[in-house]
Formats: structure tokens, sequence, C-alpha cells
């Protein structure tokens, strides 16, 4: 427990072969608390299997999965729940875990769900949904966050809040997270590393690493990162008070 | 008291309704009614086999049924037929060897229309001991398991990924859906069990909000639906298990009204 202290999740070389067809080959990654990890890649390239691998989803994998924390909280990348079972958003966030009215409470004003605590789940919308998730993910102030597209279905000024959020959530909990999304443009802020996946490892880095990357051209479009070197762009300065611009 | 027959089939139907309900809730909810239905025709195979070699009845049935659910979990990892199909074999299956079995004990005089259709008014005092001690036993049973069972009921990934152990709750499920049958199939047959675990439970939703007020109101419709039914087949000479389904299917029917008015209180 030395080095490996802050580690909570490490996958060494990991694969998951299915119909004989590998969904993933050969993925390394480690989560460390306090620290994001973002996971990118086109549909079908394997984000949310790996994320599956990480919390002990899948079983008969190849490789090896080092879990250093039992307190997971996790928002999949979808969940219907049936008609015929009436749920409302406070009964869905004591779900896996006891917690307190407080709590509860708490919780759902941190992602901006807290008018929605009354309401049967089947009534949401895809967004209300996601921060209803969120927040119960986030209630039981879990080690590590896995989070699966989160913000799918949010408006855009409610996808940046969210991202801004998390990355608020991660510092405030100490938590690790390991986050899927396949825009690298809007998590670009809230990431400490990404890994670019597709079948494999395509590359991995900080975020203007990867946007800077061949393979992620290649994956993503020229477009993709050019949009992203512009917005990267912007944050290279800070205004001060006096309305003069300094360089960072 | 208990030498009354029909306070004797009271005690014994609410006994069963007060297990049904918190059971027949979670049938629903995980889209089970036709794997009670199998489990219940394997019952049949229980009975024969109780006959044959003068074992408990109740006992007998459970280890059939435990026996025909670990067949169907092998069935459905072994095969790539749909799992209808695979409840529709083993419960036919089940149920037309149980009846070749009976054919071949024909020493024994049997009756088979108690059996399909349940036989409330012959409950003895042992079955009473049998439906409230192992119904109590049911009850505690899931009361542990309802956290892991229920948040896998809502969804099995999030339930499996916070560590709550899915697949041995969904396990203990099954026995007790196996207990359920083996201690009501004298109140409401096997043909009607499974009737019996969905009916009143459907009622429950149509009426309820939360998961709990749906588990509450299944038990109340249950109950209901035994008095009604016990005290009307004594009112018009009608079989007793029909009556008690019959009853449970009138209170449904009562609840849609209530369900009409919420979706036009909601536009």
């Amino acid at each position: 427990m030395t080095i490996e202290n802050n580690v909570l999740v490490k996958l060494t070389e990991v694969g998951l072969k299915q119909r004989n067809k590998w969904l993933v080959k050969g993925v390394s990654l480690i989560v460390e608390r306090g620290k994001i990890v973002t996971l990118i890649g086109p549909n079908g390239s394997g984000k949310s299997t790996t994320a599956k691998i990480a919390i002990g989803l899948h079983k008969n994998i190849e490789g090896n999965v080092e879990k250093f924390t039992d307190k997971i909280g996790y928002v999949p990348q979808k969940i219907s729940i049936d008609w015929t079972l009436p749920l409302k958003v406070s009964d869905f966030m004591v779900l896996t875990d006891e917690l307190d009215e407080e709590k509860i409470n708490e919780a759902l004003k941190l992602t901006g769900a807290d008018h929605l605590k009354n309401q049967n789940l089947g009534n949401l919308s895809g967004g209300e949904f996601q921060r209803v998730l969120l927040a119960r993910a986030v209630s039981k102030k879990p080690d590590l966050l896995v989070l699966d597209e989160p913000v799918q279905g949010v408006d855009f000024t409610g996808e940046i809040a969210l991202y801004k959020l998390i990355k608020e959530i991660a510092d405030k909990l100490n938590c690790g997270i390991l986050l899927i999304s396949h825009d690298l443009h809007t998590v670009m802020t809230a990431t400490d590393h990404v890994i670019c996946l597709n079948g494999h490892v395509c590359c991995s880095g900080t975020p203007k690493d990867v946007a800077m990357n061949n393979e992620y051209k290649l994956l993503f479009g020229e477009q993709a990162s050019q949009t992203l070197s512009i917005y990267e762009h912007k944050h290279d300065h800070v205004h001060s008070n006096d309305g003069d611009i300094k360089k960072n | 008291m208990f030498d009354d027959f029909f306070i004797r089939a009271l005690i014994a139907g609410i006994g069963v309704a007060f297990v049904t309900g918190p059971l027949g809730c979670f049938v629903v909810w995980r889209r089970l009614s036709y794997f009670g239905d199998t489990l219940a025709h394997s019952a049949l195979l229980g009975v024969t086999m109780a006959l044959a070699f003068e074992i408990n009845i109740a006992i007998s049935i459970f280890i059939i049924s435990s026996v025909i659910a670990i067949i169907l979990v092998k069935l459905e990892k072994n095969t790539n037929l749909p799992g209808d199909a695979l409840l529709g074999l083993l419960a036919h299956s089940a149920l037309a060897v149980g009846l070749v079995v009976i054919g071949f004990l024909s020493f024994i005089r049997f009756d088979i229309m108690g059996l399909l259709f349940g036989d409330i008014l012959a409950v003895n005092v042992d079955d009473l001991i049998i439906i409230w001690g192992g119904g109590a036993i049911i009850l505690i049973v899931l009361k542990i398991i309802w956290k892991p069972l229920f948040a896998s009921t809502v969804n099995y990934e999030l339930a499996e990924a916070e560590g709550l152990n899915p697949d041995r709750a969904k396990a203990i499920f099954t026995i007790l859906m196996a207990a359920i049958i083996a201690i009501s199939i004298k109140i409401v047959g096997l043909l009607l069990i499974t009737g019996m675990l969905i009916i009143p439970t459907a009622m429950a939703r149509n009426i309820s909000d939360t998961p709990k007020k749906m588990v509450i109101f299944s038990i109340c419709g249950g109950l209901l639906s035994v008095i009604m039914g016990l005290f009307s087949s004594l009112q018009f000479n009608t079989p007793s298990g029909p009556s008690i389904i019959a009853a449970a299917l009138f209170l449904f029917i009562l609840s849609l009204f209530r369900i009409k008015q919420s979706i036009q209180l909601k536009n």
C-alpha cells in the first residue's frame, strides 16, 4: 500500500471475447482517487464494455482487474423502468443503500433535480432522468464513480454545467471517476486523462495530447481535432478585473 | 375453533394471501408469471411422487419444483431456445409425466380435480401449520433478500456493480417461488396458483404509486379475494378455489376505474 495507495481500480491488458469476436482487447488503465479518466471512442469501440469490466460486470475476461474499493457508484448507459413497477425518485435514491432524507435532498440538489423528488421515474424526461441517475450514484459518497455517458439527453448548457459538476464532485468527494463520452470537446475541461478506444487503446494522454494525436484525428476526423484546439485556445489566458488580459 | 372446516379454510386462505401478495409483486415486476405456471405444473409430478413414496405432499412439491427450476436455469445456459419455449417445454412435460405416473399408481385413489383447482375446504390442522409456518419462513427470507432482489429488479447491472450480489438473491427467490407453490397448492390448485400471485398484484398496480404501497395493496387484495371467494362459495355452493380467483378478478376490474380516473387527471 505505498505507491498504490491512491489507486482505486487497475486494469492490466484486459480483453473480452464474445461469439468469437473481441469486443475489447489489451486495455490497461488506472483510476486514481481525485482523478478523472475519460474513455472516448466511436460507437461499438468497447467503451461501455471496458467500464463494465472495471467494475466486475463481465466474467470470463482476459487480463487482470484489481479493485481496491467496494464503494462504487454506477450510472449505466441505459436504464428502463417497467410500467408495472411504480417507482418514485425518492425510492430510487435508496435503491442500493440506506440514506437519510437529508442526504437524498443534498444529492438531488447537487445535480439540480431536487424538484423531481416526488415524481414517478416513468414521467421524467431523458435529461431529468440522467440528473437523477447521477444524484443517486453520488449520494452514497462512493470512492469510485463510473459514469457511462452521464449527460445524454441533457441540453447543451446543462451538459457543460453537469461536466463542471462532475469535476467538482471528484474534488469534493475525493473520488476517482471513470467517465465515458463520445465527445471529447465537452469533457475537455473536466478530465485529467483521456483514453481513446477503438477495440484497443488507440492513444491516451492529456486531453490536449489526444486531440493532437494522429490516430485520434484518423478516428474522429480532422474537424474534431480543430474544434478542440480552438476550444483549448480560449483557455490560455485570464481576464483580470481591470479588463487586462494575462497569458497563463 | 379449528374444528369447523370453514374456519380452517379461511385461516389457510388468509395465510397464503399474506405470502402471495409480496411474492406476486416480484412475479409481475420480473415478468415471471409463466415461470410460476411452469413450477405449478410441475407440482403434479411432486404430488405423485409424494403418493408413490409416502412422503409429505408439500415437501415433495417443493423438491420437484426446485429441481424443475434448476433444470430451467441449466437449459437456459446450454440451449439457444427462447425462455418462453423452454418454460412451455418444462411445464407441459412435467404435467404429462405426472399424469403418466398417476396412471401407473392405479392402486391409489386420487382426487385430480382437487389438485388442479384446490380443495381448501379439506384443509386440516397439519396443513395450517405448514401454510403459516412455511409462509412465515418465506416472508422472513424475502425480507432479508429484499434489497438486492428489488435493486436487481430495477436494474441488474446497477445492483451488481454496487456490490449487492443479485444472482444469489435471484436463486433464493426461485426457491421461495417453489415454496409458495408447495404450500398453496391445496388452496387454489395448481392451475390457479399463478392467478393468486398476479391478479391481486395487477389490481394493486392500478392503485399504487410506490413499490411499498403496491405490496400492501396486493396483500389486501389477496385477503379480500380469499374472504369474498370463500363466503360466496358457501353462499352459492360454487367451487372455492375458482371462487377466490373470480373474486380477485372482480377486484381487478374495480381497480381499472381508478386508473382511468388518474389518467384523466393527468391529462
